[in-house]
């Protein structure tokens, strides 16, 4: 079997993914492939998303059928050399059908898990992928969790430690917020990098996660190897408040819909799935007011209360900017003006979730930053 | 953090985490905490089927043993809740709820509508419901459609753990008399149920699985029962959409009417017999706002109109199963078989 033919497989997006279903191929048999093309579309429970080749060739077989759904691991097609014999690419796919074992129902035990570290009180849920170099840690947005990079951190952890958690008043942790501003989210960064042993990392902040992520940098500079700020909040002062408050009252699944739609470009991404798993998160005793305090300290009255454009430019650490440019919750034109040594990428085709709706492309901006 | 524990244990913790925040709450029945005034109470019984096992330790007095006598503890239970406590009385099996249903639909359901308004009646009625326990005739019925028809009450009916705690927690913060029917077969099951407490709100069913071709309405055991069904219609090309009611009073009209307006085909399952129940409500609710999403006759699984057999063969066969679904669903798709 020659060692240029590759399987492109189903991914596993997020813990909680069992299977998906081949939505459409993107790329015909025979086309030529590079590392990060997108190859088809795949729909799961939650989401849908592209998945990318992580290997280049040419797409030389198509092995799953649209509207197919399979297993994690599932062959979907093969990607090997043009000069590769068919009976050879048979072969691969035979020897592939023969060894691939589904995961088991209920096999919850494969795959990485999350774990809980206790700081100050607080538990911290969190999730480690991968293994050495400088430490990337993900910091999520506002009512957001971990699972907001379930399209990024496998990928970025094939290099490197990624450590995605929630941040208090979020996901799993404890949903006391104390000051609720953003001192206090950044505290947290600094005890959850203490706690895991962590001295210096390069972090990347979604949204209110970016402002975090921005702070935290400019407080502890020596800690910070490289800032990516994702749709970043702390870059200007507008913000869709309006968003916010209806996040935040909204009880069910008719009045929360219309805003969660207000965070994609493509609207149909919201799933049943993904506003019953956000309305089991807002409905956790404690969410509510957690919600309300961070959302009074950080973006009173439908404006950010912290604007930190100006001291972006006394930092000596790699800085990098990325906008959807349909964002609706924070404006795209934050990305303008910034200082030259900061790198810009406003990506066609996404809203205020580049990393889920063009996770390729986030993914390969931040692994060029990473080195 | 979310892990895996069973009906009756997200049952058992939904009132230990109420008790712990509410001093106000507190537990009365027939064995609750297992025999008060005997030596039994460090291993206090919890109930007939060990449901509130544990809460006597934790909070003493508050957990009350009462006499066999539903009229009077009920009836305790109800006006200790006008009083300013919020009980949580448990009617060992909902088939006793004829001897203390003054109480209940003629007292605690009218006291704020007579009372202009001005009083509240926190009380919530657990209760054990449903066949396939073998229990025989008076112990196995799926009463909850009387409680249905009394406006003033309300009454819920998880299907999973992860209800069960939510709608309990909510149950008992709310401020009228809530009947929570809980299917006995159902208390093993396991699922993923968050630590922390939560709740989910009454009139709010929960879509469990969507499809275009037919709608399945349900509710408790038979979510599962229908679900089988969908899992085995789905490998024959018939997409189901199953809706779980979660309470029938309130019920979630909207749900049930976009996903009849998207289908076009109603099959109800209902485990209770088949006069003035949940199916014939949901079916009469359908002809009459959406009947012209209708494609075919609505269809409704249900038990027959007998008492639940004691007889093991007799009992399986009374029991609205995935086979009987099935059968329904295809009938609706126009296909024989």
């Amino acid at each position: 079997m020659s060692e240029a033919i590759k399987a492109l497989t189903m991914p596993k997006w997020g813990l909680s993914m069992k299977e998906g279903k081949v939505a459409s191929w993107l790329m015909q048999e025979g086309t030529a492939i590079s590392p990060g093309n997108e190859v088809l579309e795949v729909e799961t429970e939650k989401i849908s998303s592209a998945v990318e080749a992580s290997e280049g060739g040419v797409l030389r077989r198509i092995v799953a059928q649209e509207g197919e759904t399979l297993p994690v691991g599932a062959l979907l097609g093969v990607i090997a050399g043009a000069n590769d014999t068919s009976e050879a690419i048979d072969a691969f796919v035979a020897e592939f059908q023969k060894n691939y074992v589904p995961p088991a129902d209920g096999d919850d035990d494969a795959g990485p898990k999350t774990e809980v570290v206790e700081i100050k009180g607080r538990a911290i849920r969190y999730l480690k992928q991968g293994d050495g170099g400088t430490p990337l840690i993900l910091i999520h947005g506002f009512g957001g969790d971990l699972n907001n990079w379930l399209f990024n951190q496998e990928s970025l952890a094939a290099k490197r430690t990624v450590i995605a958690f929630d941040l208090p008043g979020h996901g799993q942790s404890s949903k006391q917020v104390g000051n609720a501003n953003l001192g206090e989210l950044t505290q947290v960064v600094h005890d959850v990098m203490d706690a895991l042993g962590v001295t210096k990392a390069h972090l990347a902040g979604h949204s209110m996660g970016g402002a975090v992520a921005l702070e935290f940098a400019l407080a502890h500079p020596g800690r910070v190897a490289s800032l990516t700020l994702i749709a970043s909040a702390g870059l200007g002062p507008e913000i869709n408040g309006g968003y916010i408050d209806g996040f935040i009252e909204a009880t069910g699944r008719r009045d929360i819909k219309p805003h969660l739609e207000q965070l994609f470009a493509n609207a149909e991404l919201v799933s049943r799935q993904m506003i019953n798993d956000i309305l089991a998160y807002k409905r956790l005793d404690g969410v509510d007011a957690a919600l309300r305090g961070l959302r009074d300290k950080i973006f009173p009255s439908g404006k950010q209360a912290t604007v930190l454009r100006d001291r972006l430019g006394s930092l000596s650490m790699p800085i990098q900017v990325i906008w959807g440019e349909g964002d609706a919750i924070v404006p795209a034109k934050h990305a303008q003006g910034l200082p030259a040594s900061v790198k810009v990428s406003v990506l066609k085709g996404a809203g205020h979730m580049p990393q889920m709706e063009a996770a390729a492309e986030v993914n390969k901006l931040i692994e060029a930053q990473l080195g | 953090m979310a892990r895996k524990i069973t009906y009756q244990q997200a049952i058992n913790e939904a009132l230990s985490q109420e008790m712990s925040r509410d001093p106000t709450v507190i537990i009365m029945g027939e064995d609750v905490a297992g025999g008060a005034g005997t030596d039994g109470e460090q291993e206090a019984w919890g109930g007939v089927l060990g449901v509130t096992k544990g809460l006597y330790k934790k909070f003493g007095d508050r957990v009350m043993d009462t006499p066999i006598t539903e009229s009077a503890f009920i009836g305790a239970a109800v006006g200790a809740a006008t009083a300013g406590l919020r009980p949580v009385a448990e009617l060992m099996f909902i088939d006793f709820m004829g001897v203390c249903l003054d109480q209940i639909f003629n007292q605690a359901a009218k006291f704020r509508y007579m009372f202009g308004g001005k009083a509240e009646t926190p009380v919530v009625i657990r209760t054990m419901y449903g066949a396939g326990f073998r229990a025989a005739a008076q112990h196995s019925q799926c009463l909850y459609p009387v409680f249905t028809h009394i406006p003033g009450l309300k009454v819920v009916m998880p299907a999973t753990p992860y209800d069960a705690k939510g709608l309990l927690i909510q149950a008992i913060r709310d401020n009228d008399p809530v009947i929570f029917c809980e299917h006995k077969v159902l208390y093993t099951l396991e699922g993923d149920v968050p630590e922390e407490p939560y709740t989910i709100p009454f009139g709010e069913a929960s879509v469990v699985r969507e499809g275009k071709d037919v709608t399945i309405v349900t509710l408790g055991r038979m979510v599962h029962m229908a679900t089988d069904a969908a899992d085995n219609l789905a490998k024959q090309g018939i997409k189901c959409e199953v809706i779980d009611l979660r309470t029938t009073s309130p019920i979630d009209e909207d749900t049930i009417l976009e996903s009849v307006e998207n289908t076009g085909r109603l099959v109800v399952v209902d485990e209770a017999h088949p006069r003035c129940n949940i199916a014939t409500d949901v079916s009469a609710l359908v002809a009459d706002k959406a009947f012209d999403s209708l494609k075919a006759p609505i269809k409704m699984v249900t038990g027959p109109h007998v008492p639940v057999p004691f007889s093991d063969v007799l009992e399986d066969l009374y029991i609205p199963n995935a086979a009987k679904i099935e059968a329904a669903v295809r009938s609706v798709m126009g296909k024989k078989g």
